[in-house]
């Protein structure tokens, strides 16, 4: 490149000698042109030679060296170095601004470990993430990437997962948790036990998606080499036409005029300006979104998302955190604290998921305590005997579970019109208040569909199998507009059946879940977006775009992203497209020079690469 | 079955594209993709086939663009 560069600033100091000295002879001048054009166009000229005998004559090499080698014939000489030399200061220009996107595309490919330590008989080795195998023991050491999935068997960190989500503040691990292949160790020594092959982590995964992502290409992409697949040649054959036609036609008509009217047709029929500044685009979009924490498979998703009309979303683990937790708690003559201490005890050997929240909530230890004749109804609660410390020999009779229970012991109890899951409690036979459990909504949910809606979608849609009443409490807080509740896991299949073919024509349906039990869900809709999917294989298998934070407002951004890529590839194709015709009209009538051609259609492609490079920048 | 390659020396989008459509006409290939931006080509065709598809890509891709060179992945 820098050859290149320097070839290029030879030559437009003699152009620029050539045009401004005037020499006694003209001869000389014209030696001086004749000098630079070789220094900028040699290799050109090689290459358009070769390509004639392989039989390629719409090759943009030879085309320009007709087009050049045609102003000289006619004795055009500045121009002729004029369209050399800005042909290749444009060609400069695309080389550099695909080096720069590349280069933004590999610094996220950064997270590839080049080494795992493992652990083998005693010994720490170095070796290839790849020879690792199942169960064997790495260590990872501070400022390290972890190479491979595992579980923590030693020692806790601080680790660094932007590089995989986004997420600029670390996260501790401790012993028996999970850590990502791709996360950076900030301080403590880890030993993992290797769960996955290095093939089948995290980081191979988002790296083949992200190395993958342009081989889907979009409908702009199509149309654009659909229209540099014809076009090259209709402007060619114009420009033959033009250079022999009107001579032989019109009286007066000098071939030499029409040539050169002809020629400036062969500068502007290269499409490579458009053909790589749209792509180039799509490319700086994916980057930027996975810069992000959001990893799109194929420009084609990138561009659908821009005419997305539909969003539906999956409740549990999607907009709520699918972990339940205690809401409220309501007690009858005695305080909170002891209403909830009664519940977990009654709960502390249950492992339903009720009882472990509710012993989440209390958060103590219940050693001292003895928890007797425990017996676990299902579908109703539990009754157990708890023996007070405090109080000698007495024992309490407690009875936690929902209406169905305190019916059963005849138990006189207030029905609570709360919304969730509500445990009943009795103690000795006498009702003691109740506990509201539910699932959480995400800190984010509301925000995210405020803004999903502001971008333009026009309708939002929540599936769950969930009762109604929870379902449409739940939606109404978030601000969903409508609700299918109660539905199976193949409910769910059928409804977004009905729904994509209801939808508009060109209009696309997004299905947001978490890939849990939805995967053939994800894989249905128009674009499967897996949510919160670091780490299950289904789910990022069956989407189209992997979210990789648990935040659905992400999808708010995903959109941004898009409609900015969509709006500058129609601002590329428009402008680049009006701009060559419009030379091509006024070269024909003989107003444009081949000067004006040869900047116009490199200014063009400077113009429209530089637009596009505007996709790499993280903000949007 | 999908197999990638590594693609080095292409000179341009159009000529990339140009060579997408080229590989495509092969027999036995059922789709290829060329990434300008990636360097990468991805083609697609069975299993028992592929010795003698990858010939033929080899063949075509030494006709059209002499300079480049691909590398499986």
């Amino acid at each position: 490149m820098k050859k290149r560069l320097y070839k290029i600033i030879i030559s437009a100091v003699l152009f620029v000698i050539a045009l401004l000295v005037m020499f006694p002879n003209i001869w000389i001048n014209r030696i001086i042109y004749i000098l630079s054009y070789l220094i900028v166009g040699f290799e050109i000229l090689k290459k358009a030679v070769r390509n004639i005998k392989r039989g390629k004559v719409f090759d943009e090499n030879f085309l320009m060296s007709v087009a050049t080698i045609g102003a000289f014939a006619i004795g055009e000489f500045p121009e002729a170095v004029a369209v050399m030399l800005f042909y290749q200061i444009g060609e400069i220009f695309q080389d550099y601004a695909v080096d720069k996107s590349r280069k933004s595309i590999s610094s996220l490919m950064d997270i590839r470990p080049d080494h795992a330590n493992v652990l083998r008989d005693g010994k720490e080795e170095k070796v290839d993430p790849d020879n690792v195998k199942i169960g064997e023991i790495i260590i990872v050491k501070p400022g390290e990437k972890v190479p491979i999935d595992g579980v923590i068997e030693e020692g806790t960190s601080f680790v660094d997962t932007k590089a995989l989500t986004g997420e600029p503040t670390p996260k501790k691990v401790c012993k028996d948790e999970e850590v990502l292949s791709g996360c950076i160790n900030l301080d403590g020594i880890l030993k993992i036990k290797v769960t996955k092959k290095y093939d089948d982590s995290t980081v191979s995964k988002i790296l083949e998606l992200v190395e993958n992502a342009s081989s889907k290409k979009s409908k702009s992409e199509k149309f654009i080499t659909k229209f540099a697949k014809y076009y090259t040649p209709i402007v060619v054959i114009i420009a033959v036409a033009l250079a022999i036609i009107p001579p032989l036609l019109i009286n007066g008509a000098t071939f030499s005029e029409w040539i050169y009217r002809a020629l400036s047709f062969l500068v502007v029929s290269c499409p490579c300006a458009l053909v790589i500044s749209i792509p180039l685009s799509f490319f700086g979009g994916i980057g930027g979104a996975s810069k992000n924490g959001i990893l799109i498979k194929g420009s084609n998703y990138l561009e659908a998302l821009a005419s997305l009309e539909t969003i539906v979303f999956d409740k549990t683990g999607t907009l709520t955190e699918g972990v339940f937790d205690v809401q409220k708690i309501e007690p009858v003559g005695l305080t909170k604290e002891e209403l909830l201490e009664i519940a977990a005890l009654a709960e502390w050997y249950s492992n339903h998921p009720i009882a472990k929240s509710i012993k989440k909530a209390y958060n103590k230890n219940a050693e001292e305590i003895k928890i007797k004749d425990v017996k676990e109804i299902s579908g109703k609660g539990i009754i157990a005997k708890i023996e007070e410390a405090k109080v000698n020999n007495h024992e309490k009779q407690i009875l936690v579970g929902n209406e169905k229970l305190m019916e059963e012991n005849n138990i006189s109890f207030e029905k609570s019109k709360e919304i969730g899951t509500i445990l009943y409690i009795a103690i000795d036979g006498v009702f003691s208040g109740t506990i509201l459990i539910s699932d959480k909504i995400k800190d984010d949910s509301v925000k995210a569909i405020y803004l999903i809606k502001k971008n333009g979608i026009k309708q939002t849609i929540m599936l769950t199998g969930d009762k109604k009443e929870i379902a449409e409490h739940i939606s109404k807080k978030i601000g969903i507009d409508k609700v299918h509740s109660e539905l199976l896991p193949d409910g769910k299949t059928e409804k977004m059946e009905q729904l994509l073919k209801e939808k508009g024509e060109n209009k696309k349906i997004a299905y947001v879940g978490d890939g849990i039990n939805d995967a053939p869900v994800l894989a249905l809709a128009d674009i499967g977006i897996a949510m919160g999917a670091l780490g299950s294989d289904s789910a990022i298998e069956a989407s189209d775009i992997v979210i990789m934070t648990d935040e659905p407002s992400k999808i708010n951004t995903a959109i941004k992203i898009s409609k900015k890529t969509m709006k500058i590839v129609r601002e590329n194709i428009v402008f680049a497209i009006f701009v060559k015709i419009l030379i091509l009209v006024l070269s024909a009538l003989g107003i444009a020079t081949l000067w004006a051609a040869v900047f116009a259609d490199v200014g063009v492609s400077v113009i429209a690469i530089f637009n596009s490079l505007r996709m790499l920048s993280k903000k949007i | 079955m999908k197999n990638k390659f590594k693609i080095k020396g292409l000179d341009c989008a159009n000529c990339a594209a140009e060579l997408e459509r080229a590989i495509e006409k092969i027999d036995g290939v059922d789709e290829a993709s060329i990434s300008f931006m990636t360097e990468r080509l991805i083609i697609e065709c069975s299993e028992e086939n592929k010795n003698e598809v990858m010939e033929n890509v080899k063949k075509v891709i030494k006709k059209e663009e002499p300079d480049v060179t691909i590398e499986e992945i």
